[in-house]
């Protein structure tokens, strides 16, 4: 497994928001985290990505112990967190957001991948020169995406990556995340959007009041009454 | 003389060291939005340790040169060390704190330096040995000096590398990163830790520099000096926006320019009632009317735009 994780407990401000979950990640997969709000689903994002200290538990990334490994480490190691409402760097330039994502790397193809990016996202490279702040919502999340893959991620995850958008510019984002998938990057995407992030992924946990409730292979999460019921207004 | 021409010389050598200790305020409010009242300190300890430096060259019989240098590497070897243990001891443990808290800090380790410098330079106003005799240079009507362009030339210099040095390093680009956010910087691989020592480091590097010039200027060090230094720069700071680079460099030279020429002329517009004794006081007239007509400063974004 890429990544594990094994009675991972986050608390924080005396709530325990995730009570004890086990959550693996194998190479190449796509892996979604679905639930209902205040579940647990960014708070176990953010303990993954290093933002938030575990309270118990332990796991790895690629082998290597991750409960006390620092969050800028993490990065170097190639766990890479898109963060919930975007989080680009208002007052920096679309490039320098860019060159910001390649913080961590050391090797010198950078600004063939910015060329990259670009072709993935054209209206980013019409853009390059203004501050990110100035950016409309879904230009902001194709930014977030663009930078994180910047990084070269191994693992990427992903939060909300549709929360507030436009239909046509979520069929955007998640025509990237498969094609990201597709080149072999591994994803965690933790989506509201249940019926979508379920179409695009292999496996799916569903995490109900800090616990993982359900999981299985996506398309028998799609089939499956409760989930119907519950997360896909059925 | 030329009244005007010579506070606009005077004006500029003392705001550009304004604007090299305003520039230790407003990096380091960037990064962590905390005012670290201890960096006035850490300039007076910088011109004590020149004071120290001169006295041994003198009894040493070293000429100007090599003392010079001595001076401002051992400024810069004491400063950055004592800049870095603040941030660590006084600030890094309250970084999660209420506001309130690493403000009070700061004022206790301001005090702290200045008492520990008591005890090692005493109470005493010490005259710096004369090993720097300045030449003399007309301009205009105006008199300066070589030591006094040295003085605004090394400031501008400076201030032109810190400003490539955020722009175009690695680690300016983590310092802006930081700036904007923490949690983000530390999502890009950002060592966030590191780069607010850095930030106290290259603040104090600045700040010892400034220390050296400012007892070349004025020929007298105290361990107090440091007090009124670091409020006139924290001044220049808010004047020109705090946590904005660009803005510390005007707002010092501003800050410098009106202190000057308002001592300059305000004999002639009082009818001599007010002398140029009265100096500070526009100084602090100036805080006072920027924070009240405008909090964000010259260059500063409204704190709304911060990220």
């Amino acid at each position: 497994m890429l990544l594990e994780a094994a009675k991972l407990e986050v608390a924080y401000g005396g709530i325990r928001a995730v009570k004890g979950i086990d959550i693996a990640v194998d190479s190449g997969e796509l892996v979604a985290l679905i639930g209902a709000n205040g579940a647990g689903k960014t708070t176990t994002l953010k303990a993954l990505a290093g933002m938030l200290p575990w309270t118990a538990g332990h796991g790895s990334f690629d082998g290597k112990p991750l409960r006390e490994m620092p969050l800028h480490q993490r990065v170097r190691q190639g766990l890479v967190l898109v963060p919930e409402g975007r989080g680009v760097f208002a007052r920096l330039s679309i490039a320098e957001n860019l060159d910001m994502g390649a913080y961590a790397r050391r090797d010198g193809d950078i600004a063939a991948d910015m060329e990259r990016m670009y072709a993935l996202f054209p209206r980013l490279k019409d853009r390059r020169t203004q501050l990110a702040g100035t950016l409309s919502g879904g230009e902001q999340q194709m930014l977030a995406m663009a930078r994180a893959l910047m990084a070269r991620p191994r693992l990427l995850m992903l939060d909300e990556p549709s929360m507030g958008l436009a239909p046509m510019v979520v069929e955007l984002i998640f025509k990237t995340i498969r094609d990201v998938s597709a080149q072999g990057v591994t994803i965690l995407l933790v989506e509201q959007n249940a019926r979508l992030a379920l179409t695009i992924s292999q496996r799916a946990y569903v995490m109900e009041s800090g616990l993982v409730t359900l999981s299985g292979k996506a398309s028998d999460l799609l089939d499956n009454p409760k989930v119907r019921a519950a997360y896909l207004g059925e | 003389m030329d009244t005007l021409l010579q506070q606009i010389i005077n004006g500029l050598i003392q705001g550009s060291l304004y604007a090299i200790v305003a520039l230790g305020y407003t990096m380091v409010y960037g990064i962590l939005e905390l005012i670290n009242f201890a960096h006035g300190d850490v300039v007076m300890v910088g011109a004590l340790v020149t004071y120290t430096v001169f006295s041994f060259a003198a009894a040493h019989g070293m000429s100007a040169g090599p003392a010079l240098v001595l001076a401002v590497a051992a400024s810069i070897v004491v400063c950055v060390p004592l800049g870095l243990f603040i941030e660590r001891v006084a600030y890094r443990p309250l970084r999660r704190a209420q506001r309130l808290a690493p403000l009070i800090t700061a004022i206790g380790v301001s005090i702290l330096v200045e008492y520990a410098a008591a005890l090692i330079w005493s109470k005493q106003y010490l005259s710096l040995p004369e090993l720097v005799k300045p030449t003399p240079i007309q301009i205009g009507g105006a008199s300066t000096s070589d030591l006094q362009i040295a003085i605004l030339l090394i400031s501008l210099l400076m201030m032109g590398g810190l400003l490539w040095l955020i722009k175009y390093t690695r680690m300016g680009k983590a310092m802006r990163a930081t700036a904007q956010s923490h949690d983000l910087a530390g999502l890009m691989g950002v060592n966030v830790d590191q780069v607010i020592a850095f930030t106290f480091a290259l603040g104090s590097a600045l700040g010892a520099i400034a220390g050296v010039m400012q007892i070349l200027y004025y020929g007298i060090g105290h361990y107090l000096m440091g007090f009124m230094l670091g409020l006139k720069a924290f001044t220049a700071a808010v004047l020109g926006g705090i946590g904005n680079v660009q803005g510390a460099m005007l707002g010092g030279l501003l800050l410098g320019l009106i202190e000057s020429l308002a001592s300059g002329y305000i004999g002639d517009l009082t009818g001599g009632v007010l002398g140029s004794n009265y100096r500070d006081v526009f100084a602090f007239l100036v805080l006072v009317l920027v924070l009240v007509l405008r909090p964000s400063g010259l260059m500063g974004q409204k704190s709304g735009d911060r990220a």
